[in-house]
């Protein structure tokens, strides 16, 4: 009950605030806005796999481009098949069912590709997760790169805008992202998760199947980037292999390493900071540079745990109502 | 047939190119299990100073075109990319494993600006951001903090990274992005064996990627420093205990594995003459794949690897397309790791409980 | 046969023979010693046994099950659990949180129960506290439930890897070193606990162990093997009176 009214109250405020946040405080910083929750779904995804289940994933923009490409393409091509499906709604009923569409099938290919991937990489040692991911992510692109179908090289530019509520889907989500990997790890699929960052030998020796528990975490991190790609695609309706390269894949690593490996706040944190960072000083370089080297140099050597620490200062911890 | 056996033979070339660099990824790791992501700019690095060499006036009116010219070239590429290698060493991930704070704090000033300013637009911000890092480092040591013990995979990962982004944003910026042309320097003839044809660059890089290859084994199978290196990536710390002096062995197996990764860049270069600061980004990946499909760490393994590798990709090509010539080597290591995780060699490190 | 079977195991690292035609029986409530001078064998025959090494020939069997070939997780689920040398707590999670990863073969709930957090796993997540609780109330170490496992001191830490064991629910726990490193008091404290937790968890117990008045102290059975081979085999009485063990120890005890 008390979920339901969390849910609800959600939508509601989020909508509230979809009508007047632009203005409030214009296109530039809405877009920063948007971007930032992208980001943040992206980031606190890359967390799940590399800060609480230990792991090195180092690829994560190949998940974020199959998703954004799927989403892309499917409604690019079935859009009228869709849109006749469904014409008993009206247009923005259409239109959401085509989103919703869009990133239900992203979080499908994307999660796919996590477990062709994961399977014979998680078998084995830490090191051979990130060469493989780092193989992934370069191969994606390259892939569509060489796919003129949708796009190449200059781009998927054909996308139906499907909404203009983005700053609700985006955030929508971002909550979705945040509240399911926050209830994994409070069960115990996240105390699996942990035991196999922090031991994988007394891990297994206690009956965690760690093969299996670590792509199962890919495979949901994986999930959630190709909804972020969904997303950041139908929003800026133009996607470039450029967008998606290991650089990208390296911006995420920062956010959740600044953040507190491991804490669901800090990549929140992490990919609130670095976006501004990112976006807000574009046109002023100095300040970016600055602004990276400091945040880099201070974090890594004062406090590699990251800001938030590997548990989170604020503990999530919801308290077992035990009844004693 | 003859077709076949041309192929074969490109593929070769282009597997010795592979093997070559290779050797670099699999020796260091051997010693370090770390993935050297700079190597693969090492490899750029080795055919720039190639270039620059082969162009110099004077070396061309004293040498013109000629073997021993062509051997020059490559020496004194292979020299110059050792000193690249023992610098990055010493300075980029010596200080990642041990800790020391200010070389740390300089290299993640220089990370954070290259990546604040991606394209490497400007000299000025890498330096800049250089000497933020220092300053921060040295503020903080006045100020008394004290840096935190952390795990150093991801640290020395990210450090490793930073330094392949500063040479990549580097070589941009110092040699200039647009493509060059690598200047002949070898007298051009083709031999006709039969009904094949092939021309000297191939066959030197053939050649010459198996001289390289037996001095090696030589040098690692035969040499005190050999036993040395065969012991660090046994065990640092026993072979610490042993009384070696595992800094110099670590510094000899960069120097070792740049050179050859240089030796990679001027045959490649032979090859295709068009070099460019991006250039090692793609080989680099590959011969990873191909380190890792011979077995990580097993220096026979490099060569083996690079050699499969390279017949993959022309065969693949050959019979199928050549856009996805590329993911060839991620099917590739995909399989491997699916069937032959060790490799084909195998080193198989087994975890003491 | 016992509960726990090996059957003339042999397992090589390379040149090393580590462990020669083994052969050990492990009658079911007992309480078993594997003794033996440094690199006789012993952690080898432990890793066998859970699985982290496969012999190259011979079996093991546990309840008449064949383990050899399987993970060690699965091993774990069969009802084997252990403890290790060189403690391997879980350093990010709490003391309470250690013990409860260790109910995980318990649990019930899906991927789906613990995202939407329903009824089942809120359910489920009291019982898992409930029972390791408990666990930790036997071991003294409830008081210190929220308390990071890394931040115990080292006697509560070998404590608490015994109840984590023990949280699985197993029919045989391995001890590995259990009085490494404790002083007389703590060892005699040790062998109280041993003792009483077989007893009330019906447990069957392997020891390894140098600490030779703990190991003649509650062992019923030893094992002396050296060089990968058994040299003795008996009561600790006939342990210690063996001359073979005697000159393996060069006079040790």
């Amino acid at each position: 009950m008390r979920r339901a009214i969390f849910w609800i109250a959600a939508i509601l405020i989020l909508a509230g605030l979809q009508t007047q946040l632009a203005g409030w405080i214009g296109a530039y910083y809405y877009k920063i806005v948007i971007l930032a929750g992208v980001n943040i779904i992206l980031a606190a995804s890359l967390n799940l796999i590399n800060g609480i289940t230990g792991q090195f994933s180092i690829g994560h923009a190949g998940f974020y481009a199959i998703g954004a490409y799927t989403s892309a393409s499917l409604v690019h091509f079935g859009e009228s098949s869709i849109r006749g499906a469904v014409a008993f709604l009206p247009r923005f009923g259409q239109d959401t069912v085509l989103l919703l569409l869009g990133i239900l099938v992203a979080a499908m290919a994307a999660g796919l590709a996590g477990l062709v991937v994961g399977i014979p990489s998680l078998r084995l040692r830490g090191d051979y997760l990130a060469i493989v991911t780092l193989g992934f992510g370069e191969i994606i692109r390259v892939l569509i790169l060489n796919i003129d179908a949708i796009g190449g090289a200059r781009g998927f530019s054909d996308i139906p805008p499907l909404s203009n509520f983005f700053f609700f889907w985006v955030f929508l989500f971002v909550l979705v992202t945040v509240s399911t990997i926050h209830n994994l790890v409070n069960s115990s699929y996240g105390r699996a998760f942990i035991s196999i960052r922090d031991d994988e030998i007394a891990a297994e020796a206690m009956g965690v199947d760690t093969t299996r528990f670590k792509v199962l975490s890919f495979v949901i991190s994986s999930m959630f980037a190709g909804i972020g790609g969904s997303l950041f695609g139908h929003y800026t309706a133009y996607l470039n292999p450029n967008t998606f390269t290991f650089v990208t894949s390296f911006y995420l690593i920062i956010m959740i390493v600044v953040g507190g490996l491991g804490s669901i706040g800090g990549s929140i944190l992490g990919a609130v900071l670095v976006t501004v960072i990112l976006e807000a000083f574009r046109s002023l370089s100095e300040f970016r540079l600055v602004g990276f080297s400091i945040l880099l140099v201070l974090v890594m050597i004062y406090r590699p745990q990251g800001l938030m620490g590997s548990r989170g200062m604020f503990k999530f911890r919801r308290k077992a109502a035990v009844a004693k | 047939m003859i077709t076949f056996l041309q192929q074969l033979i490109n593929g070769i070339s282009q597997g010795s190119a592979y093997a070559l660099i290779a050797l670099g990824y699999t020796m260091v790791y051997g010693v370090l299990r770390l993935i050297n992501f700079a190597h693969s700019d090492v490899y750029m690095f080795g055919a720039f100073m190639g270039y620059y060499i082969a162009n110099n006036r004077t070396f061309q009116e004293q040498m013109g075109t000629s073997l021993l010219s062509a051997m020059v070239v490559m020496l004194g590429a292979m020299v110059l990319s050792a000193g690249l290698g023992i610098i990055i060493e010493r300075f980029a991930y010596r200080p990642g494993r041990t800790k020391t704070r200010f070389t740390l704090a300089f290299w993640l000033g220089v990370l954070g600006a290259a990546f604040g300013d991606l394209l490497g637009d400007s000299l000025a911000a890498i330096i800049g951001g250089a000497l933020i890092g220092l300053a921060v480092g040295v503020v903080g040591e006045l100020a008394g903090f004290r840096p935190v013990q952390q795990d150093s995979r991801l640290g020395l990962l990210i450090i490793a990274i930073g330094v392949s982004l500063f040479l990549e944003n580097g070589g941009q910026l110092v040699f200039g992005a647009d493509p060059k042309f690598f200047p002949e320097i070898l007298p051009s003839k083709s031999l006709n064996i039969g009904p094949l044809n092939l021309d000297s660059p191939k066959l030197i890089v053939l050649g010459v990627s198996l001289v390289l290859m037996i001095l090696l084994n030589i040098v690692v199978n035969y040499t005190k420093t050999g036993k040395a290196m065969r012991a660090v990536s046994f065990n640092l710390d026993a072979a610490k205990l042993m009384g070696i002096n595992t800094d110099r062995i670590i510094a000899t197996t960069f120097a070792m594995g740049s050179a050859l990764a240089a030796a990679g860049g001027i045959l490649v270069s032979l090859l295709y003459p068009k070099i460019e600061p991006l250039m090692g980004v793609n080989p680099g990946l590959k011969a990873f794949v191909a380190a890792v499909l011979g077995g990580i760490g097993n220096i026979p393994g490099a060569m083996v690897g690079g050699l499969v590798l390279g017949l993959a990709e022309v065969m693949a090509v050959w019979l199928g397309s050549s856009t996805y010539r590329d993911a060839i080597a991620f099917v590739v290591l995909i399989l491997i790791l699916l069937f032959k995780p060790e490799g084909i060699m195998g080193k198989g490190l087994v975890e003491k409980v | 046969m016992g509960l726990l079977d090996i059957k003339d195991c042999t397992k090589k690292f390379g040149g090393l023979v580590a462990v020669r035609n083994l052969n050990m029986s492990l009658a079911p409530g007992s309480l078993y010693g594997l003794i033996g001078p440094n690199g006789a064998g012993k952690t080898t025959v432990f890793n066998l046994i859970t699985g982290v090494y496969t012999p190259d020939q011979g079996s093991i069997e546990l309840d008449g099950k064949a383990i050899h070939k399987k993970k060690p997780s699965s091993i774990a689920r069969l009802g084997m659990s252990r403890t290790f040398q060189n403690i391997r707590l879980f350093k990010s999670m709490t003391v309470l949180e250690n013990v409860k990863l260790a109910r995980h073969m318990k649990r019930k709930q899906g991927l789906f129960d613990a995202v939407m957090r329903t009824k089942s796993l809120t359910e489920e997540e009291r019982q898992i506290e409930h029972d390791a609780t408990e666990l930790l109330k036997i071991f003294h170490l409830d008081g210190r439930a929220g308390e990071l496992a890394s931040n115990l001191p080292y006697g509560a830490q070998r404590r608490l890897e015994i109840a984590r064991a023990l949280a699985t629910d197993p029919k045989v726990l391995l001890l590995d070193e259990p009085a490494a490193g404790m002083n007389p008091q703590e060892s005699i404290e040790l062998m109280g606990l041993i003792r009483s937790v077989r007893d009330r968890f019906q447990l069957t117990v392997l020891l390894v162990e140098h600490n030779m008045k703990v190991v003649m102290g509650i062992c019923e059975r030893i094992q002396v093997i050296d060089y990968g081979e058994t040299i003795a085999l008996g009561s600790p009485k006939q342990i210690q009176d063996d001359p073979r063990v005697i000159e393996a120890y060069l006079g040790g005890a």
